[in-house]
């Protein structure tokens, strides 16, 4: 099966062909738009699938880049484990080379890590048509430059994953969601960070609308110690199950509609976001304030100053015009470094041309 | 990757350069000054540089790297000198560019949980610094008494506790580091991510062969409450090997799990009076942390596991100071290693933990193969051993017996599905052995990742990623000679 794939890259590398790399099209509305390019054939990775190896007690699953993120993670379900950076499907098909590929992590990001954090290894089919392994099978691995991690939120410009090994974790004993209503933004805020500071079994927080949810995870008497300190109202375990669902998945209402969704990654102690006093629009905090989601229409280079100016930046996330211009620009000398990393993966373009920014 | 020629200018010319660049006393150009920078921690390998500079700025670093390229001259990062591999390994034409004297904390934020600093700082000093905020930076390696960040940047160093902490590569969030063009530039910054490519996760680890670090901002972590540590015996390796599994297996994710052997703990117990049951075949060192009822709670837990797993006695650490003399035995198996024998060969691979038996095993039949000790201390959470082989450096067929003990532990570590380095890196020490775990395809890619960062080869050349030609010479001596007698000497 990775056969067929490795020809198809080598087809296109030998004539000056280009691939849209696929798995179920979950993501497709992520990154820079398909334009020229959506007539590219597509390399669909979905008939490339299945776990490779899995044994609960290495706390490390392998598997190929078509698994369905649902079959994996009922499969690490089925042993008490998960994959602790929750990373949204975004749809019933999503992939395990997808979810890495785009690199979006959820909830638990601030707390457990990012999906970087926990890629272990990676094989990879370079634009030269050459499959090759990174990192490998173990928790700890410096033999060489750590590729594997690169890959993820590449967004397939590099080459072709194939593979990947991710280290898994324990699902928390215990978990519970406090709801604390008629906070502004600012005492949100205040109150995340100092929690943040403090020994507590945080897993997840959200804020909207004058409403914070904490989500707490760990030992039995850890959760319980925390809900005592922080207080609050405590939500029916299904009530909480499928917030934070509604919020990894951004099925919840404040993610519908066509106003442009603006991903605003900054640090978590910035003061709300605001353009001369005004706010930016309707806003989600999430990441314990290092996420602030905003629907605006403002224009994208009035929010990547906002961004900019609070230490972060700005990913147009949705839209549903074709716009480009999705991710913030780079420094000219970090950019350099990006179009010699290409060339040396994928020397002749082959790989999804300009999906992380315009000709790379 | 082509060694960038050395222009005719010279030393000299590139030596009274930099003394007008630099402040007096920070180019070093005697032989005698330049000693104490001749090898790193692994001092099988010494070699005197064309010079040793010690900036005190990021300017001064800067325009030590733009002379360096304009004179064609390599130059090798350094830290504190710790390192194990070989990273800081002088080269024989090339500037050893110490970061000894950018050792500021600049900052340190108490409610972003950072904390800003120079290259040259201590691991430990950060920890310590934050320590009156109720704060901590998580990886500890056992040198990081003395160890700087900026090696920990380029060697992703992890410690007794990364099994639940993470690596470096987790624990920094952005890092301003100068490549060879002389650019500054910042990888990461102070959100949980940055648009493009993740660069900052290619930088930690890189052994200072892509880019050379001026500045780190690191995240900090609440200090938990109270840790407590299980020393629980076992009369069998592979049980004590088994009874990690379990404990895994089960949910837990202790915040340290060590695994000593008998050869270990005798070694170590005269030297650190940790308290160690010396009777035991193996150790294991299993900790909990948090508050104190999370810790009760999970300290029973491990019990029950330990104990069904086959553990026959416990004891969990009393008091703090009980806790520290366990993890004080741990943290001093090297320098205990230096006692009993007069010189060690730490190795440094990860396996996966189910063929820890097999691995153990097979180390006991290479004792008698090559006639020398090897006791074993073990991350065992993470997989990544570290068989310490006794020999003598004064005689030479020792040293030769413990370089193909050590090349045989490692690529026993590859045949096993594991790796050649779980966090002391390659270096030059493991470079032969990178043409066993990777082949060349694999390696020409790492070269271009050099080649993106780094286009004038100009950082840390022949380290860490061997070339085509260095590996056919070693795929030759393997085939004629067996044991090999100096495999870190270049050979071509």
């Amino acid at each position: 099966m990775v056969d067929d794939l490795i020809a198809q890259v080598q087809a296109a590398a030998g004539t000056g062909g280009r691939l849209r790399i696929r798995g179920s099209g979950s993501k497709d509305w992520y990154g820079e738009p398909w334009q020229a390019s959506d007539a590219l054939p597509v390399l669909d990775t979905r008939a490339h699938a299945g776990i490779v190896d899995y044994d609960p007690s290495e706390l490390v699953v392998t598997a190929r880049c078509g698994t369905p993120l649902a079959e994996l993670e009922a499969t690490l379900a089925a042993s008490g484990q998960m994959l602790a950076c929750e990373p949204p499907r975004f749809g019933p098909g999503a992939t395990v080379g997808g979810c890495v590929s785009a690199g979006l992590s959820g909830p638990r990001r601030a707390s457990a890590g990012s999906v970087r954090d926990f890629v272990l290894g990676a094989r990879l089919v370079n634009g030269r048509g050459q499959h090759m392994a990174f990192g490998g099978q173990v928790i700890k691995n410096v033999a060489g430059y750590d590729v594997s991690r690169l890959l993820a939120g590449s967004l397939g410009i590099l080459g072709l994953i194939t593979e990947v090994s991710l280290k898994v974790v324990p699902v928390p004993v215990a978990e519970a969601t406090l709801r604390f209503d008629g906070l502004e933004q600012a005492t949100a805020l205040e109150r995340l960070n100092r929690w943040a500071g403090q020994p507590l079994p945080l897993s997840a927080s959200a804020w909207a609308d004058g409403t914070l949810h904490v989500r707490l995870s760990g030992a039995e008497a850890a959760v319980r110690a925390a809900r005592s300190a922080l207080g609050g109202e405590l939500l029916p375990d299904a009530d909480a199950s499928s917030f934070w669902a509604a919020l990894r998945e951004q099925s919840a209402p404040f993610f519908a509609g066509d106003e442009p969704l603006w991903r605003m990654s900054v640090p978590s102690i910035a003061p709300p976001l605001a353009l001369a006093g005004q706010g930016l629009g309707g806003e989600l905090l999430e990441w314990g304030g290092a996420l602030r989601w905003t629907r605006s229409t403002l224009p994208a280079d009035a929010l990547r100053e906002a961004a900019r100016a609070a230490g972060g930046h700005a990913t147009l996330f949705r839209a549903a015009d074709t716009l480009s211009g999705r991710f913030t620009p780079l420094d000219p000398a970090l950019l350099h470094i990006h179009q010699r990393l290409k060339a040396e993966f994928d020397p002749a373009g082959v790989f999804n041309p300009g999906r992380l920014y315009p000709g790379l | 990757m082509d060694m960038p020629a050395r222009a005719a200018t010279g030393r000299e010319a590139l030596v009274s350069r930099l003394k007008a660049l630099l402040p007096v006393g920070s180019v070093l150009d005697t032989e005698e000054a330049q000693r104490p920078y001749e090898c790193d921690g692994l001092t099988l390998f010494r070699q005197l540089p064309l010079a040793t500079v010690l900036p005190s700025t990021e300017a001064e670093l800067v325009a030590t790297i733009q002379a360096c390229r304009e004179a064609g001259v390599p130059v090798v990062p350094r830290g504190a000198g710790t390192g194990l591999s070989g990273g800081a390994t002088p080269h024989p034409e090339g500037v050893l560019l110490s970061t000894a004297k950018m050792s500021r904390i600049l900052d340190i934020d108490p409610v972003a949980r950072t904390a800003r600093v120079q290259p040259g700082v201590r691991n430990l000093a950060i920890s310590e610094a934050a320590a009156r905020h109720g704060l901590y930076y998580a990886p500890d390696p056992s040198s990081q008494i003395a160890c700087s960040i900026g090696g920990n940047v380029a060697e992703n160093s992890g410690g007794v506790h990364c099994l639940k902490y993470g690596l470096t590569v987790h624990n920094v969030l952005r890092v301003r580091a100068v490549t060879s063009d002389g650019d500054v530039l910042e990888f990461g910054g102070g959100a949980l991510d940055s648009p493009g490519l993740d660069l900052l996760a290619v930088l930690v680890g890189s052994e200072g062969m892509l880019a050379v670090t001026t500045e780190v901002t690191v995240k900090l972590i609440p200090r938990p409450q109270l840790a407590r540590c299980i020393m629980a015996s076992f009369a069998d390796v592979g049980v004590a090997g088994d009874a990690v599994a379990r404990l895994i297996a089960d949910g837990i994710i202790p915040a340290g799990l060590e695994m000593m052997d008998q050869p270990a703990t005798r070694m170590v117990e005269p030297f650190a009076n940790a308290g160690y049951d010396l009777d035991a075949a193996a150790i294991l060192l299993c900790e909990a942390d948090g508050t104190p009822e999370e810790v009760e709670e999970e300290i029973a837990r491990m019990s029950e596991v330990l104990r069904e797993a086959g553990a026959t006695s416990l004891r969990v650490s009393a008091s703090e100071a009980e806790r520290m003399r366990f993890w004080a035995g741990r943290k001093n198996a090297f320098p205990a290693a230096g006692r009993v024998s007069p010189d060690y060969y730490c190795m440094d691979g990860t396996i996966p933990r189910r063929r820890l038996g097999e691995m153990l095993r097979a180390i006991q039949q290479m004792e008698v193969k090559y006639d020398m000790r090897c006791p074993n201390v073990f991350h065992a959470g993470d997989g990544n051993l570290h068989p310490l082989i006794l020999f003598d450096a004064n005689d030479p067929s020792s040293l030769a017996r413990a370089e193909a003990f050590g090349a045989d532990i490692l690529e026993l570590c590859v045949a096993l599905g594991g790796t050649v380095t779980g966090e002391h890196g390659v270096g030059i020490e493991k470079i032969n052995q990178m043409c066993v775990q990777f082949p060349a395809e694999a390696r020409e890619q790492f070269f271009g990742v050099k080649r993106a960062f780094d286009p004038h080869g100009l950082l840390n050349p022949g380290k860490c990623i061997p070339t085509l030609h260095r590996c056919a010479e070693y795929g030759r001596m393997k085939v004629h000679g067996g044991a090999v007698p100096h495999p870190g000497l270049e050979r071509f």
